[in-house]
């Protein structure tokens, strides 16, 4: 229940970080929050010979609006996104998924970016990226900038497109207009666990009428997985309660869960068919 | 194996000045390198909130951060709520008062996430509380007398009577 000896780095730019880790990428983690690396080098699951500790790197943390995006700095706290500041349908989302995450102490650590990075698929960060088609900026010393969309950087549990010599720095998600209804449901068996799972959902209705369907599954494959059918059938239709039930019913039959000791892939699918609407607001339970 | 490196640590604005290796948990040095036995270890990866101490006041778990990443900042710990030797802190008294401790165990991480939370939030209602409450486990699952505490001293601490 102690970490392996590593060496520490506290690197004062980000120029210095990513020179710290190209030393040894393989070997070299970076720590930001360290709210899932810590654990796992307590239970030595994980064993770094080098963590390059970004969190006195200026620069980092923070929301800033930027025409029709907003740019999340990669070192925002959770409980910085809990409370942005930001108008409309994006900053409700945000700190309805924030809110989502962990618990008060795990979110003055955790951070935006550390948990893109991190890639657990029960992450609500994850979802909510792979909702809005955010595109992750990364670096590295030899190779400089990339812009990573969110649809090629989940790529399995625990697995990203990032190679181990880049750090993500910025995150840019859409800024959403008032059309937008968006929302986060998920399930757990305590306050603050991870969900068995989880829906969000960014839709646009103007007139009436579905001009936009986003909807995003976490719990149910390795990686936040959109699901298609249920953005297929909300797409160009009027908006009511009975066209989300059936949204909903697309995608608890559209998706494959796993099975495992929180719950089979029947169990699942229920789940799915509960929260979609719930994470629209239409909670049949109210 | 790495070296012990030289740390300068504010813990309850005392200035302790320790040499850790950067693996020491910011727990393990407030325990065995500052003697601050106060600040107890449950689970050490994050779940229990026993070991909950204040950085900059702000609640952490101090099992899930480096000794080394506090350097600087101000730590308060289950020590450092009391205002002197002769007072408890309004949150200690209360969990004194309604029975909100029974091993004792988990007391010290709930009383400093309970002081943290009601000196930044003062006219927090029971619905929030109960949220923030839910960060920390209590083996004993005295939950309910916690709770009662938990109001008792949000009360006290803005001058309200109590029933």
């Amino acid at each position: 229940m102690k970490p392996s000896p590593f060496e520490y780095v506290r690197p004062r730019t980000l120029t210095e970080a990513l020179a710290a880790i190209a030393e040894d990428p393989d070997e070299s983690k970076i720590l930001a929050g360290g709210q899932s690396l810590i654990p796992m080098m307590n239970f030595r699951l994980a064993r770094p010979a080098r963590l390059v500790d970004v969190n006195r790197v200026p620069g980092l943390a923070g929301l800033a609006s930027d025409g029709d995006r907003v740019r999340v700095g990669t070192l925002t706290r959770h409980h910085a996104m809990e409370h942005n500041p930001l108008p409309g349908p994006l900053g409700g989302l945000l700190r309805r998924a924030a809110a989502h995450v962990g618990h008060l102490p795990i979110r003055t650590r955790g951070t935006f970016g550390g948990s893109l990075a991190h890639c657990d698929a029960a992450s609500e960060w994850c979802l909510v990226a792979r909702l809005l088609d955010a595109e992750m900026t990364v670096r590295s010393q030899a190779r400089g900038t990339r812009v990573i969309p969110a649809a090629d950087f989940f790529q399995a549990v625990f697995t990203t497109a990032m190679a181990p010599d880049e750090i993500l720095t910025s995150i840019a998600l859409p800024a959403l207009d008032e059309h937008y209804r968006t929302g986060i449901a998920e399930f757990a068996r305590r306050a603050g666990d991870f969900a068995i799972v989880a829906a969000t959902a960014a839709v646009r209705v103007e007139e009436g009428l579905v001009t936009e369907a986003r909807i995003c599954l976490g719990g149910v494959a390795e990686v936040p997985l959109r699901s298609a059918a249920a953005e297929r059938v909300l797409l160009g239709e009027r908006w009511s309660p009975e066209l989300v039930t059936a949204a909903a019913e697309a995608a608890a039959a559209d998706c494959d869960p796993p099975g495992d000791a929180h719950g089979d892939p029947a169990y699942r699918r229920d789940l799915v068919r509960a929260l979609v609407p719930r994470a629209l607001g239409l909670d049949a339970r109210r | 194996m790495t070296s012990a490196i030289p740390l300068r640590l504010y813990v309850n604005g005392d200035r302790y000045e320790i040499a850790v290796e950067p693996r020491r948990t910011l727990a393990d040095a407030l325990r065995e390198d500052c003697g601050l036995t106060g600040t107890h270890l449950g689970c050490e990866h994050g779940v229990c909130g026993a070991c909950t101490v204040l950085v900059d006041g702000q609640p952490v778990r101090s099992c899930l951060m480096f000794a080394v990443q506090a350097e600087d900042s101000s730590v308060r710990t289950v020590e450092g709520l009391a205002p002197d030797e002769e007072r408890l802190h309004p949150v200690q008294q209360a969990f004194w008062e309604n029975h909100g401790l029974q091993c004792g165990f988990c007391t010290p991480g709930f009383l400093v996430l309970v002081a943290g939370y009601l000196e930044e939030h003062p006219d927090a209602e029971e619905a929030e509380l109960r949220e923030v409450l839910s960060s920390n486990l209590c083996r004993c699952t005295g939950y309910q007398n916690i709770l009662t505490a938990t109001m008792c001293a949000a009360r006290a601490m803005r001058g309200e009577e109590l029933p």
